[in-house]
């Protein structure tokens, strides 16, 4: 079975730690706008969400690709993007239904969430278990953490009856 | 750009001007100095006479990270706001954690030195190496947390940071605060007033570049190992995390040393209504994180539908229903304890509102409390105060955090602070602290070693220059005997030194809770490149310390000023387990003075500072 990454919301801090580390990974320096994962703020709500590539099933950025730039790697089932093929257009990151594909000024090419290889470099660097790399072949816990995040917002803005 | 840890350039804006310069960092400096409080001292002596008015056009503001600053090192989020304080006219090294600092950093810069008086309200924006001066007359008045929302939806740059001053720091409160990320601030010491008498209302910054290390290998591992040790920390890993910094209240309160009705008492009867373990249990909703941080400190709190409506302050437009940080230990204990108060809602309003309109929660619950004794003592009436000042009444507290910030009724002379406002009414004995700064939340008769340190604190009375607590109370690194005066001019020295070197580097003094300048060390030098070993950062603390005693000395200060208030000094603690007590500053002071190679009035001598090269 694949791993893949999954989010516990409620346990993360905001340290920004998994940002730091992706972007070491990235650039060799600590520059979080480099990082392919994004710590969300949410302050009213004391909610913070990292978020990055689920390395979905249907895989639009890879569907878009116009010149086979992305493919799936058979270890990890991270989409991984060809820094040689890639022609540095863009329209990965229009399709990525999540935006979680990114371009990069620096070196005019996309860039993604390629899973370290196995080893997320996220993962290891929270330090309070909201990044886990699990056994999973899918990202399916997402779709149920989304639903239930939105039904308790749906309750708080109206009393429950926007629902 | 050098290869670790600085950024190499020093942004410099002139009010005045409007003339925007970029010059590189003094690298010979940076080396002297590291960064933060010891470099940004370094520059306001070079560049500036400390015998000016610090709410004038002559006063400057050094916003200053260090080394470390915007790394993944634990705690790699600080920055120093150094300037001479409103309150105390003092040099003033304020702290913040956040996103700011390291944002700076990102943005190409290790410091923001500002100059002048903007002619207008102003707010300067810094994405990159655009740096621009922007009109603010739409947002004086603001809150913090408006001005954050509202510049951060006009300058259209996702992730930007703001660093704001509320109405407090509009209004020249003394004890005003800069406030970044909504609930970060440079808090003590009026620095937020500086900011509002040069008419800036924020500094926006955005940056995307990185910051470097110079020996990534030896960094990683070094990092690596502190990490592992503070999760395996009792303090670090476990009662930070779990209850905060409010996790000291029990046990502060339990050793007899929780400052109670402006240190009338050391014990308060109800005192765990806002400890930690009860913030935890009926009102925390998130724990918050600086960034970097993996101890994760910060509380975030949430009232439950029936406590929303209680202390209700009509003018603000949101009602309470969200979650606001806080309280902390020390404005727990400043509005709590010392003003008579265990009302855990009335805390944590009272802190959001000091979060939201700028201003130091310590040194207004202190001056709050100041005036509860003025009026328990009958120096001033209703008629004056406008409302029962009654130790114990959390409706004043409220109504007054308000009124203090618009300079409002009482809170005009509230504003003033408690030197000054005590020596309006004629009872400058009331007025708990040193050079002008109110006492943080340990008694200096409980614990003899916060005794001298407060009292030869650069800043003023703070907790966070020598935090003598950690061995005197709770054993780390070493147990010391609080009632005890031998030793503790020795321990004082190290923790000042030791605590100078740590903000200078751009880590957060609470690290020390579990590790020290050992672990602390091998990433220091690998960031920068420089052999810092631990005896050399004791050199650069102790060089820090003297630059800024220096620094005071020309301002005015002498070795008379290392006193305590006559209360600490001659009045015995009344009740409870440290029944009896005063401080014995006479037995530790003349000790400090040799250790630290000073005269016997508090004068560093041509030698001292001839070997730390000053």
């Amino acid at each position: 079975m694949a791993k893949s990454l999954r989010i516990i919301p409620e346990k993360c801090t905001g340290c920004m730690q998994c940002e730091l580390a992706c972007s070491w990974v990235q650039t060799g320096m600590f520059q979080p706008s480099r990082s392919l994962i994004r710590v969300n703020i949410f302050d009213e709500q004391a909610s913070y969400a990292p978020y990055t590539c689920f390395q979905c099933d249907e895989a639009w950025c890879m569907n878009a690709c116009p010149v086979n730039a992305i493919s799936i790697n058979a270890d990890t089932g991270a989409k991984v993007v060809a820094d040689a093929n890639c022609v540095g257009c863009s329209l990965c990151t229009i399709a990525c239904p999540f935006g979680t594909v990114f371009y990069n000024p620096d070196t005019q090419k996309a860039f993604k969430c390629d899973l370290c290889d196995g080893d997320p470099a996220c993962a290891t660097a929270c330090p309070t278990g909201a990044i886990e790399f699990v056994d999973s072949d899918s990202a399916d816990w997402l779709g149920g953490w989304a639903e239930k995040v939105n039904a308790s917002y749906l309750a708080s803005i109206d009393g429950g009856n926007a629902a | 750009m050098s290869k670790g840890g600085w950024m190499g350039t020093v942004l410099r804006i002139n009010l005045t001007t409007g003339q925007i310069s970029k010059e590189p960092l003094n690298m010979k400096w940076a080396k002297d100095f590291i960064g933060g409080r010891g470099l940004g001292a370094k520059y306001l002596s070079e560049e500036m006479d400390p015998t000016i008015d610090p709410l004038s056009p002559d006063n400057k503001m050094i916003f200053a990270t260090g080394p470390m600053t915007g790394t993944n090192v634990s705690t790699g989020a600080r920055f120093m706001v150094v300037t001479k304080g409103a309150l105390t006219n003092a040099i003033t090294t304020s702290n913040s954690g956040g996103t700011w600092g390291p944002e700076l950093k990102f943005a190409g810069y290790d410091m923001l030195i500002l100059e002048g008086k903007a002619p207008k309200p102003s707010y300067i924006s810094i994405y990159n190496d655009q740096v621009k001066i922007h009109d603010a007359d739409h947002l004086w008045g603001k809150t913090v947390w408006e001005t954050d929302d509202m510049i951060r939806e006009e300058l259209g740059v996702h992730d930007t940071v703001v660093s704001c001053i509320g109405p407090a720091g509009e209004n020249l409160v003394r004890f005003a605060a800069i406030v970044n990320d909504r609930h970060r601030a440079a808090g003590r010491s009026g620095v937020g007033a500086v900011m509002g008498s040069k008419n800036l209302k924020a500094i926006a910054v955005r940056g995307t570049g990185g910051v470097p290390v110079a020996n990534p290998k030896k960094f990683m591992g070094a990092m690596w190992e502190m990490k592992s040790k503070l999760v395996e920390h009792p303090v670090t890993g476990e009662g930070l995390a779990a209850y905060g910094t409010a996790v000291l209240v029990n046990i502060i309160n339990e050793s007899g040393a929780m400052p109670t009705n402006n240190h009338q008492y050391t014990q308060m009867e109800n005192a765990d209504n806002f400890s930690g373990e009860t913030l935890t249990d009926t009102r925390l909703v998130a724990n918050k994180a600086c960034f970097s941080c993996t101890m994760a400190c910060g509380r975030v709190s949430e009232l439950p539908g029936e406590a929303q409506g209680k202390f209700m302050v009509t003018t603000r437009p949101h009602n309470w229903k969200i979650a606001v940080e806080g309280p902390e230990y020390e404005n727990a204990w400043a509005m709590g304890a010392d003003c008579g108060i265990d009302d855990l809602d009335a805390l944590i309003k009272a802190s959001a509102l000091c979060n939201e309109l700028g201003m130091d929660p310590i040194s207004f619950g202190a001056t709050l409390a100041a005036a509860m004794e003025l009026y328990e003592k009958k120096y001033i009436t209703d008629e004056q105060t406008g409302m029962s000042f009654e130790f114990g009444n959390a409706d004043a507290l409220i109504a007054m955090t308000e009124m203090t910030a618009y300079r409002e009724g009482f809170g005009d002379e509230i504003a003033e602070g408690s030197k000054r406002m005590t020596e309006k009414f004629e009872h400058p004995e009331f007025f708990m602290g040193v050079r002008g700064q109110e006492f943080p939340a340990y008694d200096a008769r409980a614990i003899q070693g916060m005794g001298l340190g407060y009292a030869t604190s650069n800043r003023g009375a703070c907790h966070l220059k020598s935090y003598t607590v950690a061995p005197e109370i709770l054993g780390i690194p070493e147990k010391m005997d609080p009632a005890a005066t031998e030793g503790k001019a020795a321990i004082t020295k190290v923790f000042q030194d030791a605590t100078s070197a740590v903000d200078s580097a751009g880590l957060c003094i609470f690290l020390t809770f579990g590790v020290g300048l050992e672990e602390m060390q091998p990433q220091i030098a690998a960031v920068t490149g420089i052999p810092y070993s631990v005896p050399k950062l004791l050199e650069v603390g102790e060089r820090v310390w003297n630059i800024e005693r220096i620094w005071n000395q020309h301002a005015g200060f002498t070795g008379k000023d290392d006193t305590l208030p006559k209360r600490l000094l001659e009045t015995p603690i009344p009740d409870g387990p440290t029944k009896g007590e005063v401080n014995k500053l006479g037995e530790m002071l003349p000790e400090y003075y040799k250790l630290r190679g000073w005269s016997t009035d508090g004068e560093p001598t041509k030698e001292k500072l001839d070997s730390l090269g000053l």
